[in-house]
């Protein structure tokens, strides 16, 4: 254990202690900035930790990379209008997944395509890549229908319960295989893309004034994503963020479609089954 | 596969319990600035980014890490922007109602 070990070990501990401390701060209007802000001071650690890394040696992709999110989120988090939140929370979710995905596609690949991922990462990787791609266009599918680019009502075509099961089969038997058989790349890049097409085909039918709810349960997903990705890679703080993130997406969805009072199978699942002409609002 | 995931396990769903806990306590008032911080929190896989984009493994996962981390730090730096931004406003909200309160 060297000191550059222990000091990234420490950084993660006191970010996901500080993680916690902010949720907790969010139960009271008074205290939830300070909190928040904490929460600002653990992340900041998590990166010192993490750049302190020995496995870190080239720091150029990095510095580009954290300087151009800085450049592009500043102005998405001061100004963007508070009435343009849902699609601003929306879209986010989507850039969260997306990092989630591609970390997930570049340890894949860098195990040898698969011929040296053992079967349990193989089970992470899955799960990070899947509800990490499912996420990215969801979201952007919701954020589409807030921001009235794409149609808002639910929509539905003949047929769409038999593409959805196939494909959603597909992906599933997809997964399956590939955690007994992990160098199979072409299962795993089709898995991927499923994932892409499974996010669009679960949003297309939702309609856009239940889209909180939607855009609540993804970012249940993205979290989900995050600790998978900790599972992956061995990393503690990822997995308590994303568990975090889990539950706390899955929370608000419920009481968001019990606040509208409907049940949350029916939101996700109403216009599935039905003609067309029923869901115009 | 690393021997210590079972405990990672553990973590993961202590982890878990311990947001439901808390998550449960947050007012319907404080929901859309909970969404956008669990949102903000979840950028915590930069990371994961941040080592594929600085551990020079290959040209693939440099900048697929490249990527992720840009993409990161857009949710790091405007998720708690604006999480801070709407906190403001509803601390500017609750003071005159406490006075209100008091008189």
């Amino acid at each position: 254990m060297s000191a550059s070990y222990l000091f990234t070990q420490a950084s993660y501990l006191a970010a996901s202690v500080l993680f916690i401390l902010g949720l907790r701060s969010l139960t009271k209007p008074d205290s939830a900035r300070r909190g928040m802000q904490q929460a600002a001071l653990g992340m900041a650690l998590a990166i010192v930790g993490t750049l302190t890394k020995h496995e870190i040696v080239d720091y150029r992709y990095i510095v580009a990379g954290l300087a151009l999110g800085s450049a592009i989120g500043y102005p998405l988090g001061m100004f963007v209008p508070m009435t343009a939140m849902p699609q601003r929370i929306a879209i986010s979710h989507m850039f969260g997944a997306l990092a989630a995905t591609l970390v997930g596609i570049a340890e894949f690949y860098t195990l040898g395509n698969g011929a040296q991922v053992p079967h349990a990462t193989m089970a992470a990787l899955g799960f990070e890549v899947l509800f990490g791609s499912l996420t990215i266009t969801g979201s952007f599918m919701a954020f589409g229908k807030l921001q009235e680019f794409l149609p808002g009502v639910p929509v539905t075509f003949k047929g769409q319960n038999a593409v959805n099961g196939l494909v959603f089969l597909g992906t599933v038997g997809l997964f399956a295989w590939l955690v007994f058989q992990p160098f199979t790349p072409w299962a795993f890049y089709l898995m991927v893309g499923l994932g892409l097409v499974v996010g669009v085909s679960l949003v297309l039918p939702i309609g856009g004034a239940d889209m909180p709810v939607v855009i609540s349960l993804l970012n249940s997903y993205a979290g989900l994503a995050s600790a998978a990705t900790g599972f992956a890679i061995g990393n503690e703080v990822l997995i308590i963020a994303g568990a975090l993130d889990g539950a706390s997406g899955f929370i608000l969805s419920m009481v968001m479609s019990k606040a509208m009072n409907r049940s949350f199978g029916n939101i996700l699942f109403g216009a599935f089954g039905k003609p067309p002409e029923k869901s115009a609002k | 596969m690393h021997g210590t995931s079972l405990i990672e396990l553990y973590v993961f769903v202590l982890a878990g319990f311990v947001g439901f806990q808390v998550i449960t306590k947050v007012p319907a008032l404080l929901h859309t600035p909970l969404m956008s911080a669990t949102n903000a929190i979840s950028a915590i896989s930069l990371v994961g980014s941040l080592v594929a984009a600085g551990s020079d493994q290959n040209r693939v996962a440099t900048w697929l890490g490249f990527v992720a981390v840009t993409a990161a730090t857009i949710n790091v730096v405007g998720g708690f922007l604006i999480t801070d931004r709407m906190l403001k406003m509803f601390r500017h909200a609750e003071k005159p109602k406490a006075k209100e309160v008091k008189a």
